[in-house]
């Protein structure tokens, strides 16, 4: 991926409401899962073999699709959706981080309570 | 996605000493690298500065929760809060417990620290910006991650 489009990304990131609210919903986070393998799928591919209706998955697509966790591009009438994995991805990298920043405070800490020096 | 983060360590030590280290202000500040202005209250905001040596100008603030003898302690604060130029203090706090279990050799220390569905996706770019350089090895692990987890 260029810069560029990277960058382009970001501020379109920035833009958006909070990824995690996002996938805090199972249907959400199924649809992403299904999304993932890069091919782009219309409403009635992703609404098959659900229980929800066509209306309730095109709601969840539109609230991935505002955080910018996907795409959508039209085809005559047909609307279908694309996986963009990288707000997915600044959110893993947080994550990481103060996942990192555990480790190091816990390992000074068993070096505290064990005894040795830190 | 999983939006809490859980670390367990075993300490080989009694679980009235890592307790201490935890709830003892001078003490936690001592592995914490955070001097603190006085001892943890339930209830009440613990306020300090980072010593830790590339973040000296950081303040440190959490609001203690729960504090119960060698079992459970708790607060609540803003995780990576390292930018002074960004006010923190209107978003959304996470929750981080440590919890203490007495095992053979020691301690077993569970630490959670849960509630990043509030997090603005701000502090997520944050951090993917300084992380450019693992993006195409992480592109690959949040592929396996998604697909993994229908």
């Amino acid at each position: 991926m260029s810069r560029r489009s990277r960058s382009r990304a970001a501020a379109r990131l920035r833009a958006h409401a909070p990824v995690f609210a996002a996938l805090g919903d199972d249907t959400r986070l199924a649809l992403v899962a299904k999304l993932a393998d890069g091919r782009p799928r219309s409403i009635s591919q992703l609404t098959a073999g659900s229980r929800l209706t066509r209306q309730a998955i095109t709601k969840h697509l539109r609230v991935l699709e505002s955080v910018g966790m996907v795409r959508c591009s039209r085809t005559g009438r047909e609307s279908r959706f694309e996986f963009n994995p990288q707000p997915i991805e600044g959110m893993k990298q947080y994550l990481d981080l103060v996942s990192e920043q555990w480790d190091q405070a816990l390992s000074r800490l068993k070096s505290f309570v064990e005894g040795s020096k830190l | 996605m999983d939006n809490r983060i859980e670390k367990r360590i075993e300490l080989k030590a009694p679980v009235s000493r890592v307790w201490r280290a935890l709830t003892d202000y001078r003490e936690f500040g001592e592995w914490f690298c955070v001097k603190l202005e006085g001892p943890f209250v339930p209830g009440q905001v613990s306020r300090g500065q980072v010593t830790h040596p590339s973040c000296e100008h950081v303040k440190w603030e959490a609001v203690v929760q729960k504090m119960e003898p060698e079992r459970l302690f708790s607060f609540t604060w803003h995780p990576a809060a390292i930018d002074p130029k960004i006010d923190y203090s209107k978003e959304t706090p996470t929750l981080v417990e440590f919890r203490l279990e007495k095992t053979a050799s020691g301690t077993l220390l569970v630490v959670t620290e849960s509630g990043f569905d509030k997090i603005p996706s701000e502090r997520c770019l944050d951090a993917f910006r300084r992380n450019e350089g693992g993006w195409a090895a992480q592109m690959k692990n949040i592929e396996n991650y998604v697909t993994q987890k229908p």
